[in-house]
Formats: C-alpha cells, structure tokens, sequence
C-alpha cells in the first residue's frame, strides 16, 4: 500500500490556543505550514475555559509582572521551572494585549480597560493583599480567545487539516522528527505529512478519569505519541483536581465564582475555608481547597443525603452581577441542575481537570528527552511542543488558575518563533524514516484483526474507574501498587479488543480505540510517577508522606514508557534576571 | 426509550434507513448525547460528533424530534417518543448523523469573521467603553454548531448565494464592534440580491439557537446599516 505524502516546512498538530497560536505566528511570516486537527478547530478544548487568564495589567489594583511570578512559584510548591516562569509572567501583559488586537471581546472596566477578576493564589506585594489579575471575557473567555485566534488563523491563510486525527511521530536512526503519520477522519485513509519542524499541541487527558471537566477527545494523543517515540513525560503525577466541579456530573463552574465573591459551605451552613486558609479563604490554591472540601465530606460535614458533596453559594453576588460576569455558569446550573445560582445553592465536589505534567520542552518550546550522561537533558530535533499536553515547567507541582490560558498562548508563541529559525537554518527535508513508518503503520494495520473481545468503550470506563479509585486526590504506597497493577492488566487486555466496525468512512469508533491505546500509556505514567514519589507536594497527596521533603524530591519525574522506567532532573531555580524564590512552608 | 436513529455508511449502504434502539433505563436528567453513547457501546457502527458535553465547542447539532438542536443540552424528558434522531437538514451526509459542513464554513468565512483595525498596534489594549462591549453580547458567543443554518428555508434552497443566519451572525458581531474599521468594505461584501436579502425574517433560527442568540435581529441590523450607506 502506497500512502499519499505531504510536504510543508512546519507541521503543528492541535487547533486549541497553543496550535492555533503557533499557526498564526508561522503563517504570519510566511512558513508553509499545517496545522493539523482531530476535530474542527473551534470545537477544541480551549473552548471550554471560563475564567480567564493571567497577566499583570493592573486595571483593577495595583500588580506587577515579578509578584505574578512569585504567586506562580509558590503555586507550583516550588516544583515550577523560575527561569520559564520569569518569562512567561513578564511577557503576559505583552500577550494579552496582543490576544484583544486580534479581536478577543475582553469584559471591560469604567476606563474602557480590559476587565480583571481575583483568581486563587493571587497576591500583590509577594503574598500580600489579593491580587485581581485574570483578564477575561465574562465567563467565555476560552470561546472568545479560541474564536478570535480562529478568526486570525482565516485571515492569514493558515492551512488547516481539520478532522485529521495524528497517529504517530515519525523520528529517523538520528533521533529527528520528521513528520508524522495521520489519517483522515472523514475517509479513512492515512497521509504521511513531512515537516522539518513539527509542533505537539494536542491539549490535556482529563478523559483518563472516571469525573472530570474535559472534553470526550481529551485524551492525550500527543503525550503518548511522545511516549512512543522514545520520549519521557515530565511530572505526570501532578493531576489537579479543580475544587468546584458539579458534584457527580464534572462540569466545571469557573473559579471566577470564587474570584467574584462567591465561597463554599458545608451542611452547618460553615464557611469552612476560613479554617483551612485564613487569609485567601476560598481564593487559596486550588490543591488546598481541592483538599478542604475532600475533609470536610470525610468528616461528615458533608451536605446532601449522602453528604457527598459540599455547596457553592453566590446568590449573595445579586442578580446583576451573576447575570453580567458569569452568564454562562449560570445557564450551566439551569441546564444540568435545574437550579439558579441567583437563588439555590449549587452542589460542588472536586474533580479531574488538568495535567500539570506533559512532554518535556525547555522555554524556547524544544522538546527535550534524557541526555547520554545522568541528570542531562538532549533537545530532540525538529520537535517543538506547548500547551497543556508540554511541561515547560511553569505550573509545577500545582497549577493557579489562568495560568493555562496564558501557558498556551505564551510558549505556542515561543515554539512558532523558534521553529521559525529552525525551518529558516535547515533548509532541506530529512529523508522519509521508512522504519519508523513501518512501525507506525502496525500499529494502525492492529485495528483491521477481526474477531471475539472486549469493546473499546468498557475498557475506557474500567481504566478511568481504576484511575479514580487509585489514583485520585489522596494517595498512598498500596493503592498505588493497587493502582499500576490494574492498569497493567487493562494495557494487555486492551490488546484483546476487536474493532466490530471495519468500515473507513468516518469511523469514530478506530478513532475511539486509538484514544484508548493512548490514555492507558498515560495513565500507566501517571500512577507509575505517583507511586514512586514519596512525598506529598501541590497536587499530589500521599497520606503516608504527608510533607513535603525538599532535600529529596526537589526534582522533577521523567517516566519513559520502555521499561516503564523512571528518571529525575532537577528544578531549575534560577530565573533569567531576579533572584530566585528559595521553597517556603506555603500557607494561605 | 424508544429511538428511531437516522442510519447510512456509503460503503454498504445503498440508501439510508431508520434503525430502532431500546433503552430500558433513562435517568431522570439524561440527555440525548449521553444517550446516543450508550447506545453505541451497543452499536459501535454508530457515527456521531460529541466533545464538550456542555453546549460550548458546537460539535453535536443533529436534527431531533424535526428539530435542529444540541445533543448535549437536549433533555430525554422534554421528547415525544420515539425520539426521531437525524443529521441537521440542507448540509451532504456523510455518514450516520455526520455532516458535511464545509458549505456551512465557507459561508463563515466570506463574511471575513476576524477584527480589521487598520492603525498602528498601540501599546495597551484599544480602549472599549463598557456600553460598545456591550453590544458584542448576544453575537460574540455563537458556537458555529449551525442549528440555525441548517433550519432556515432561505439556507437549504439557495445554499451557495444566500450566506446564512450563522454567517450573517457574524458579519454583524463585527459591524457592531468599535475596533472595527472595515464597515463599508464588510458592507459592499454583502451587496447583491442574495447574500442578505435572501432572509424573509422566517425566524426558525433564532427559534433553534441553542446559546439564546437572535440572528434575525443582526440581520435587521445591517439592513439597516444598508439603508443609511444608501442614503
Ligand atoms: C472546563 C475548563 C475550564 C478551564 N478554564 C480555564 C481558565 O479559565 N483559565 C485558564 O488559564 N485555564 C483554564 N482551563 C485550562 C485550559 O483551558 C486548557 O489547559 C487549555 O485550553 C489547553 O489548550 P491546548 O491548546 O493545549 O489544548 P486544547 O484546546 O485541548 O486543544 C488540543 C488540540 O489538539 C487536537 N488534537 C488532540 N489530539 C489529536 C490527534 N491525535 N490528532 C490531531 N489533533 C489532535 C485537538 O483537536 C485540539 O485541536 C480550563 C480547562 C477546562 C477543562
Ligand atoms: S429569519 Fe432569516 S436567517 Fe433566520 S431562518 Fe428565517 S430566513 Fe433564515
Ligand atoms: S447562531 Fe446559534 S444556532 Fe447558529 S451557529 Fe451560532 S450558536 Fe449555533
Ligand atoms: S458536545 Fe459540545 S456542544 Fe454538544
């Protein structure tokens, strides 16, 4: 079978904010460039984001760049990366105000400015008053970044592949890449797309978790197919579970319900968050609150019959301001729960939202693997990644909230110019890596066996259950052997699973299967980084290592997938120009 | 429940047909998307679009009960049984309940759907004052699911000409913005007797719209933007 080859100077793979940011760079400088999608660009996952994102304006109060920084480093538990914190938190402001040229419909303030709402772990003056530094678009500030950047991508002429869904990286005997092998939703059939730089940008994994706020095609595609390339994941253990997920059904009510004045109670009608974090109340980290409300439910303050779950009240905000800044979560609570935050109480409970970990990529957005000497990092060539599927490490142990917005747009912006370079200094494709292609195909050619075995869909239920149950906000050395040995045993059955559908044309359920060879390889590195890292830090609470142990575990995880081997490297403490921030016992 | 499903693969099948499923349990609050995932674990061969699960990328319009309409925020409760499940009228199938949307994007894009302000970038933000942001409210927010399109009579029959509620949507959420300096140039665009005029304010789209947004009125609006350059 002769595949059918496109040839383009860059290939981006992912149209969420990190992809389509990039696209836009290296369209706007003229890069014959793809960019490649599993679903048509608006409807990525971006779209979702409420809130908004982070920069130091300061339209409301006063704010800048370094305290943004010191709030982030802190946020991070201290596992965050200061030099590519440094130049993230200062280049947001420039980046925002690019974002509302393009056409971004920011909520604004009396002065015509762009309006900014307080966010959890925010602080002006290095942990003094709360901070008001997440810009945002009501509570569409996702929709309205991901459109815009669309919007942009259309008038620059941006080369899309849209329902294309990427199967694999191509990498030759010199370890570059090259390309990748994709195939086309709508037909079925595969198309070999070379690129001398290629970009990973394919969002988040939420989907390996039984509850959770992402999307049905969150399932870290890039990440594994990173994996499969023979490259490491970075600090996968990190999984943030956002506080205010809708209690048993995971939709997420932004934290700008917080940010807004909006708190949590429990059934004594408590303001428990005043106990657990007495200055930042219900704005502490997310992690800290994540972890109040998992208390106050096990200490059976808990409301509801079953005293599950706890309540977020805001019908104290008014009307008006409720209907103004947060008009979609309150169309959210009407659909799904049949109640008004204007008048009812509306039932949270922490849920799976997103994975601090990722591909590891240096601030330039150059992926970088294990190098030949321990404790060395080697640039993989031609390979660029960004957004919430790479790990720069900006969010480290613990991400705060708009930081992802900012993450995306920052480092997609990053990666295109460094690819830019990189396609401008090489100018000649690398010879197509047929080995590597065959291999790939395989692993395509598996779907077509016939025959008797379990479905796709069951072992994606038994996977994301077996990741809530072992591997969810409070953790310990048995449920995570527990855990790694469950989801072994799902990784060998998924090899007994039978396409029942052989059909080409728009076939959802190969797509579907191929989502679950990759979510099973990323869940294996998260509960195999879980359970190896004794120690409790931002997201990741062992009961049994309650503190958190600097003099060790100041380091960052790499899990490599042969072997399911593990490696470390160390935090980068040093940032570009200030000093750095030495790790502090971190309260609220 | 009982579910009559729009069913074709145009590699087997010669002509499409309906497909009854059961579902004996429907909880209280289940909603059509979840239920066409259930049915799937059962029917693998079944085609649709899903992603976010709550009304925000776009990706499940789908004709339900003759109506165009999400899937994910359509409740089982408010349907009359059968559920009749078919692809969103006026656009090619491809298979199953997926469309081809490519007429639909392409009506999108010739409006020119992106900000043009011509000056030179300032340093800051462009200054809006809360009153002119607050005319993008209502416009801004549309999720291209093209619920509205594809139930607008003026749409079906002259699909290449006529641009569309969700276009024209589009074309007025930038009309409308203060940073936008191409107002004649989007104007003269939409000159011609069909790309606009084609509407007769049936108003099935502001009917089906699942984000509460009234294409009918934007398009009255540029009329009678229309009429004043005319002037
Ligand atoms: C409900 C919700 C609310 C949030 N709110 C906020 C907020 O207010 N502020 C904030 O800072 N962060 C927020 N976040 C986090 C933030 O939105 C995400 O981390 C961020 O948008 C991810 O962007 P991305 O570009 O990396 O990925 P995505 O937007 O998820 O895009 C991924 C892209 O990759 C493509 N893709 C994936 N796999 C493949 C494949 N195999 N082949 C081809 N294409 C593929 C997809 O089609 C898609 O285009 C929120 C997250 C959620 C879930
Ligand atoms: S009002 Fe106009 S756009 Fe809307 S359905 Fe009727 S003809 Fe179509
Ligand atoms: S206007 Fe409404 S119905 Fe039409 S595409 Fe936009 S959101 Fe969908
Ligand atoms: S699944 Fe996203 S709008 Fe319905």
């Amino acid at each position: 079978m002769s595949i059918n080859r496109r040839k383009f100077d860059a290939l981006v793979i992912g149209a969420g904010g990190g992809g389509l940011r990039a696209g836009l760079h290296l369209a706007r400088e003229g890069v014959h460039t793809a960019v490649v999608s599993k679903v048509f660009p608006t409807r990525s996952h971006t779209v979702a984001a409420q809130g908004g994102i982070n920069a130091a304006l300061a339209n409301m109060v006063p704010d800048n760049w370094h305290w943004h920084m010191f709030d982030t480093v802190k946020g991070s538990d201290y596992l965050g990366d200061q030099d590519a914190i440094e130049y993230m938190c200062k280049v947001a402001p420039k980046i925002v105000y690019e974002l509302e040229h393009f056409g971004v419909p920011f909520s604004r303030t009396e002065k015509g400015k762009i309006y900014q709402r307080p966010f959890g772990g925010q602080s002006q003056n290095f942990g003094g008053d709360q901070a008001a530094r997440t810009c945002a678009a009501a509570d569409r500030t996702g929709h309205a970044m991901l459109h815009s950047l669309y919007q942009q991508n259309i008038a620059a002429n941006t080369h899309f592949f849209d329902e294309y869904f990427a199967i694999d990286l191509l990498r030759d005997d010199d370890g570059h890449v090259t390309g990748a092998l994709v195939i086309e939703i709508e037909t079925g059939e595969p198309l070999v797309i070379e690129a001398k730089a290629t970009l990973l940008a394919t969002g988040g994994c939420g989907q390996m978790y039984k509850t959770n706020t992402n999307a049905h095609v969150n399932t870290g595609d890039g990440m594994a197919m990173a994996l499969r390339a023979g490259i490491p994941l970075q600090d996968m253990e990190f999984f943030q579970f956002h506080p205010t997920g809708i209690a048993g059904r995971g939709l997420l009510l932004t934290e700008g319900c917080r940010g807004e004045g909006g708190y949590l109670v429990n059934k004594d009608g408590e303001r428990f968050m005043e106990r657990y974090a007495p200055n930042a109340k219900d704005l502490a980290s997310r992690d800290v609150v994540s972890r109040a409300i998992y208390t106050e439910v096990k200490e059976g303050r808990g409301c509801g019959p079953d005293g599950d779950h706890v309540h977020l009240k805001l019908s104290h905000l008014g009307a008006d301001v409720i209907m103004k800044r947060l008009p979609g979560i309150r169309d959210t609570c009407m659909t799904f729960l049949h109640k008004d935050p204007i008048t009812d109480l509306i039932p949270i409970y922490p849920t799976a939202h997103y994975v601090m970990g990722g591909i590891p990529t240096n601030r330039a957005g150059e992926v970088v693997s294990v190098g030949k000497r321990k404790g060395t990092e080697a640039v993989v060539p031609g390979l660029y990644a960004a957004g919430e599927c790479a790990c720069v490490s900006v969010h480290g142990a613990n991400r705060l909230g708009g930081n992802s917005l900012l993450d995306i747009v920052v480092f997609g912006r990053a990666a295109a110019e460094n690819m830019i370079e990189y396609v401008r200094a090489n100018p000649a494709h690398r010879d197509l890596p047929e080995k590597s292609l065959e291999q790939v195909e395989g692993r395509l050619a598996r779907w077509e066996q016939t025959g008797e075995g379990p479905s796709v869909l069951d072992l994606r239920n038994e996977l994301k259950t077996a990741m809530e149950t072992y591997c969810g906000v409070y953790r310990d050395q048995e449920t995570l052997a527990t855990g790694i040995e469950k989801v072994a045993e799902i990784v060998e059955r998924i090899k007994d699973v039978r396409l029942k559908d052989q059909s080409k044309v728009y076939n959802t359920s190969r797509i579907e299967a191929l989502e679950l060879e990759n979510l099973a390889d990323i869940a294996m590195a998260t509960v195999t980084s879980a359970h190896a890292r004794q120690e409790s830090r931002g997201a990741h609470s062992r009961v049994d290592f309650p503190e958190r142990d600097d003099a060790n575990w100041m380091q960052h995880t790499l899990y490599l997938r042969e072997g399911r081997k593990l490696a470390y490297k160390p935090v980068r403490t040093q940032p570009l120009t200030v000093e750095s921030f030495p790790p502090k016992k971190r309260t609220y | 429940m009982r579910f009559r499903i729009y069913r074709y693969n145009p590699e087997t099948d010669r002509e499409p047909y309906m497909q009854e499923y059961d579902l004996p349990e429907i909880g209280a609050d289940m909603v059509v998307r979840e239920a066409l995932i259930i049915i799937k674990g059962v029917d693998e061969t079944l085609s649709f679009r899903h992603s976010c699960g709550e009304g925000v990328c776009g990706s499940d319009a789908m004709n339900i009960n003759g109506r165009s309409a999400l899937a994910c925020l359509t409740k089982l409760a408010d349907l009359a049984e059968p559920v009749e499940i078919r692809p969103v009228a006026g656009l090619p199938v491809i298979r199953d309940l997926v469309v081809d949307m490519t007429g639909f994007y392409r009506q999108y894009r010739a409006v020119k759907p992106y900000l043009i302000n011509r000056d030179p970038e300032p340093e800051i933000e462009h200054l809006q004052s809360i009153e002119d942001r607050e005319k993008l409210d209502g416009l801004y927010e549309c999720i291209m699911c093209g619920c509205c399109s594809t139930m607008c009579p003026s749409f079906w029959w002259n699909p290449d000409k006529y641009l569309g509620p969700q276009a024209l949507l589009q074309a007025w959420r930038f009309l409308a913005d203060s940073r936008d300096q191409a107002t004649d140039e989007r104007l003269d665009d939409l000159e011609g007797p069909y790309k606009l005029y084609r509407c007769h304010t049936i108003m099935n789209c502001v009917e089906v719209c699942p984000k509460g947004l009234n294409p009918t009125k934007a398009i009255g609006h540029i009329k009678q933007l229309m009429l004043k350059k005319a002037i």
